[in-house]
């Protein structure tokens, strides 16, 4: 990969956390990639972060043990990170910076691209509008899924978000169309049993060469996350813009991946903002998450699916707010609904799709859709407000319209959130938010239009 | 602009060197000519960046591209000029990065991404416009006379300006006919000679450009969205602030009021945001239709696209260039609303570039400067004298995206500072999809006496009562929903409980108001007024009839309860009449149940 000729440096100024200061260079491009070889002889790989004069800080994907101030030897590639892509890459298995983990070699064929890939013109994008059927009721009537969305999963330990993220990528159709959906899966930091239990799931669905994985696990270097979801989208933008195909991408844990960004950061002397993560944050999350969306003169598109968990369930961190601030909603897990047994535990009220209102209604899911979902958005808030009324005043004092809103929640919960492995049609989620709305007598559906409820409300 | 002309002649021959990199920040030696603001442009891929800083002979840069590549020893070429924006018919309808670069330029330059170090003019030269003079040879003109104007789009006239430092005769005007922006349209005789004009302006993006005069902001910007015209207005030349945590509304209001809002021009920067929502609105815009012309909206709108993931720097600068134009345009005559999503992410940019200048952090990282630079953005709003006899305003609306949803954070308690509509929105009302989410408790609005004053003289409405009304009922309701909490709403008394009907029926039926809906989601002044009337009328009659006795739950078994929740989304702008039947339909209900309640009292006695 090196080009030959290139001068050899013998020996660092300092060592300090992930970064390597260089002095006496020339000739050096910001961003560049250098190959660093360790007192015994391990080559390792870094980028220039800080050039200074001739002084250059590199920040070393696989950690700074072994380096000496004396025996190391620093390359500079005279490029920034490429990756070779092309569509032998699906099926395949590579590590988090696209080295193959399944012994099989490098594809020969194919395009370098620099991972850091480049900002699609806004007026190049098309909006995305093509529903997505993921067959689960919370998020198609809800929180639709749209194709070229980026919708992350909000969830924290012990929540069965990879569960759900499996479901989705089995159930994923888009009514009407044959093409199928081609899986770009990133792993940051999981532990090993998650990452299994992806490759099984892709397994069972026998779209294992439909997919292609980049997996930096728990042990591996934490440096090294900084660059998998990068590499992972770089093939998911050709697979999407180029081969015209319709991209799904898992990532997870962006957690982690922060958690990696906050180590150089720290490393640098980057002046730290909230618990310590550096001012960019946003910029380096929406470099990632932007590259999401269909484009003009392309057939396919890229969906994100971003795993994020929040530590201590708290939804302010860093890292979920964010997140939460660029991606295009959120579907956001509760402990509460996880303990009551009930699967998938989709907290509706916080959970959102910011693009569904372009996707749904009349010629895309049903006429009635827009405003079914938001009637039950309404009559599910008012539930939460009348059970923190019952549990100081007692259900026997409610009035009779109350508790009819405690039925309709029960049946909410119980009925249309869950569903198990059940894989349920538009029409099926939809007929079923109306037959949870029939518990409420008809003067409480104001948000329904009158032609709708004569068509579709059944008193129960 | 004369300084920015004479720059030009004398195009400095100076070059510096790169020293160091770091991210967009680079540092050049060499540079003891140069000015602070200056625009260079950094290697021979001509990266535009502008100096920040300079000591000794040291220049630091912020550069508006990615600097991957930029090594130390390649050469930055001076411009001699600060960061300005071309000026000049052809920029209605378009859509711009941060530096003022058309965008369907650079896609047909570079394909589907952004790359770098492309060139393209804010302006087309080429295209020719049809001028028609306004005034003649021997006019006397100052700045700001009009020299003439062109039809731009269907919805704008163009007016041509005499530029600031000008003044004194018309020696030559171009007779009607087309011209290119750099044809000459004419020459001002001044006492240090002859100026000749055209249609291309540039002026500085960092420099305040005046009113005339200012004057008090006293008319409302009616943005048909109901919740803001009738509770929490903002005025023509005001300054507005949209806080709230994500999922929590800000961009679709900021959509809503860039299509509603009755301003002559909207500017939308999209800061730092998705690239999805741009999209959005350059999809929507031309199809949608501005209700009072039935023009399509993208003929009235300038879009300024610099989104998350391009370059930080650029973001940053978004704002002045967004502000600018503005500027330009308020000067002509025009109201102009400018929309700045997300001034939290341009507070972040500004962060970061401190941060890689190694400034002191005072507050969560922000420089010390911070409210000063929101100060200078927010005070560029404004409504006053622009020319002879012309009058011209900007009104600026940002949105906050709070880290947390925390308002306590310095961005959102900065900006608190230099604004005068705070349009709170809260996530509780976010969560059960009450939008817009704009909560009644928490925001406010200083524009209420003039307001008030306007609605009395051009409307003869007494706007001040109705809302005075309405927002007591919902401060009275919030009061009582605290002892519900406790207690149960059926042990309160009577009146109390209507209390609670009233507002329920408020929130429902007039404040929460649907962007998707065709009717909903824009009122016209009229509907908003005969709304706010009706639910005001409902609350007296019942409010009668229940201090003579009448129980609650027979007000709200009333039949036209559901009419008053629909009537938002089932009675449009042009059968305004229908909501009479409503008023009719409820009068009778009222005055049936009066009569029950007599009859009853009757037979006691």
């Amino acid at each position: 990969m090196m080009a030959n000729g290139r001068r050899v440096y013998l020996g660092v100024e300092q060592v300090s956390g992930p970064l390597v200061f260089v002095t006496g260079v020339n000739g050096v491009g910001y961003g560049e990639i250098a190959e660093v070889t360790t007192s015994f002889g391990e080559v390792r790989r870094g980028r220039v972060l800080i050039i200074d004069g001739d002084t250059v800080a590199i920040q070393v994907f696989e950690g700074t043990s072994d380096i000496s101030a004396t025996k190391t030897k620093v390359r500079f590639a005279g490029r920034p990170l490429m990756i070779k892509v092309s569509e032998e890459m699906l099926g395949r298995v590579f590590d988090g910076t696209g080295r193959p983990l399944d012994g099989a070699p490098l594809p020969l064929s194919g395009e370098e691209r620099d991972i850091n890939g480049a900002a699609i013109n806004p007026v190049s994008r098309v909006y995305p509008e093509n529903f997505i059927q993921t067959g689960i009721s919370a998020i198609d009537g809800m929180n639709t899924l749209i194709r070229g969305q980026k919708l992350p999963i909000f969830s924290t330990s012990g929540l069965p978000h990879n569960r759900l993220a499996a479901q989705i990528v089995k159930q994923a159709t888009i009514p009407g169309e044959e093409s199928e959906f081609v899986i770009v899966f990133a792993a940051m930091g999981v532990k090993h049993d998650e990452a299994a239990y992806f490759e099984e799931t892709f397994r069972e669905t026998g779209a294992l060469e439909n997919v292609v994985m980049f997996l930096n696990l728990a042990d591996d270097p934490s440096i090294e996350r900084t660059i998998t979801p990068r590499v992972a989208l770089t093939v998911a933008e050709y697979l999407a813009f180029e081969r015209n195909k319709h991209v799904l991408v898992i990532m997870t844990d962006m957690t982690n991946y922060c958690e990696a960004l906050r180590e150089v950061a720290t490393a640098r002397g980057d002046v730290p903002t909230r618990k310590g993560y550096p001012g960019y944050l946003y910029s380096d999350l929406a470099s990632l998450y932007e590259r999401t969306g269909r484009v003009i003169g392309s057939d396919g598109s890229i969906t994100q699916i971003p795993i994020v968990s929040m530590p201590n369930n708290d939804i302010t961190h860093p890292v979920p707010d964010l997140t939460g601030y660029i991606t295009e909603g959120q579907i956001v897990l509760d402990p509460k609904l996880d303990r009551q047994g009930i699967y998938p535990p989709i907290s509706v009220l916080p959970s959102l799709s910011r693009l569904m209102k372009d996707g749904i209604g009349e010629g895309y899911t049903r006429g009635d859709h827009p405003n079914l979902a938001n009637q039950l958005y309404g009559s599910y808030a008012r539930v939460q407000q009348i059970r923190n009324i019952a549990s100081i005043i007692g259900e026997e004092e409610l009035s009779a319209v109350d508790k009819k809103y405690l039925k309709f929640g029960e049946f909410f919960e119980q009925e249309f959130l869950n569903q198990g492995d059940e894989n349920r049609t538009i029409a099926e989620t939809l007929d079923l938010g109306w037959k949870a709305l029939g518990v409420l007598p008809v003067e409480e559906l104001g948000r329904l239009k009158h032609e709708q409820i004569e068509k579709y409300y059944k008193a129960r | 602009m004369m300084t920015t002309n004479k720059a030009e002649k004398t195009a400095p021959t100076q070059t510096g060197t790169v020293t160091y990199i770091n991210g967009p920040v680079v540092k050049g030696a060499g540079m003891s000519e140069a000015n602070v603001m200056e625009l260079v442009y950094v290697s021979d891929e001509r990266l535009a960046g502008e100096i920040i800083n300079l000591n000794g002979n040291v220049a630091t840069i912020q550069v508006y591209e990615d600097t991957t590549g930029i090594k130390p020893g390649m050469p930055i070429y001076r411009s001699g000029q600060p960061l300005s924006v071309e000026l000049a018919p052809g920029l209605v309808g378009k859509v711009f990065d941060g530096i003022a670069r058309p965008l369907d330029l650079i896609r047909e330059k570079q394909g589907t991404f952004i790359g770098r170090g492309v060139h393209v003019e804010t302006i087309d030269a080429e295209t020719k416009w049809k001028f028609t003079p306004a005034v003649k040879d021997g006019d006397t003109v100052e700045p700001g006379t009009i020299l003439g104007a062109v039809p731009e789009t269907p919805l704008l006239e163009h007016r041509i300006v005499v530029p600031a430092g000008i003044q004194g005769t018309v020696k030559k005007i171009a007779p009607a006919g087309e011209y290119t922006v750099t044809d000459e349209i004419a020459v001002i005789e001044t006492d240090d000679g002859d100026h000749p004009i055209t249609m291309l302006q540039r002026w500085p993006v960092r420099r305040v450009h005046s009113l005339k005069e200012r004057l008090k902001p006293s008319v409302p910007l009616i943005t048909g969205q109901r919740v803001i015209d009738i509770l929490f207005p903002l005025a023509k030349g005001g300054t507005a602030a949209v806080p709230g945590g994500f999922g929590a509304g800000k961009t679709v209001l900021q959509h809503q009021l860039a299509s509603w809002s009755d301003a002559d021009l909207i500017i939308y920067i999209g800061c730092g945001e998705r690239g999805n929502e741009m999209t959005d609105v350059l999809e929507e815009f031309p199809k949608l239709k501005d209700p009072r012309s039935g023009h399509p909206l993208m003929e009235r709108t300038i879009l300024i696209a610099n989104t998350s993931n391009m370059p930080v720097t650029a973001r940053e600068s978004s704002i002045y260039t967004g502000v600018t134009i503005a500027e330009y345009f308020r000067d002509m005559g025009y109201n102009v609303a400018l929309m700045a999503d997300s001034t939290s992410r341009w507070a972040e940019a500004v962060r970061e570039i401190a941060g890689r200048l190694e400034e002191m952090p005072v507050e969560e990282g922000f420089p010390a400067y911070l409210p000063a630079r929101l100060a200078e953005f927010y005070e560029r709003a404004g409504y006053g004298k622009v020319g002879p006899d012309r009058y011209g305003s900007i009104t600026i609306i940002g949105a906050v995206s709070p880290p947390g949803g925390d308002f306590t954070e310095p961005v959102t308690q900065n900006t608190k500072r230099f604004i005068r509509t705070f349009w709170a929105l809260d996530k509780r009302l976010a969560f059960a999809r009450h939008f817009p989410a704009i909560s009644w408790i928490d925001t406010y609005s200083e524009y209420i006496e003039e307001m008030a004053d306007w609605w009395q003289q051009e409307k003869h409405i007494d706007w001040r009562r109705l809302r005075q009304q309405a927002l007591s009922i919902l401060a009275r309701e919030n009061e009582l929903q605290k002892i519900v909490q406790i207690i149960g709403p059926d042990a309160l008394p009577s009146d109390q409980r209507l209390i609670l009907q009233v507002a329920a029926l408020i929130k429902e039926g007039f404040l929460q108001q649907n962007a998707m809906d065709a009717i909903d989601r824009y009122s016209t002044p009229a509907k908003e007024v005969k709304m706010i009337e009706l639910l005001m009328h409902y609350a007296d009659r019942a409010k009668e009839l229940i201090s003579h006795g009448l129980p609650v739950y027979r007000i709200q078994e009333m039949k036209v309860n559901l009419k008053l929740l629909t009537m938002k989304q089932e009675i449009p702008d042009d059968k305004l009449e229908e909501l009479d039947k409503i008023k009719e339909e409820m009068d009778a209900e009222f005055d049936q149940l009066g009569q029950g309640l007599a009859q009853t009292a009757q037979a006691r006695r």
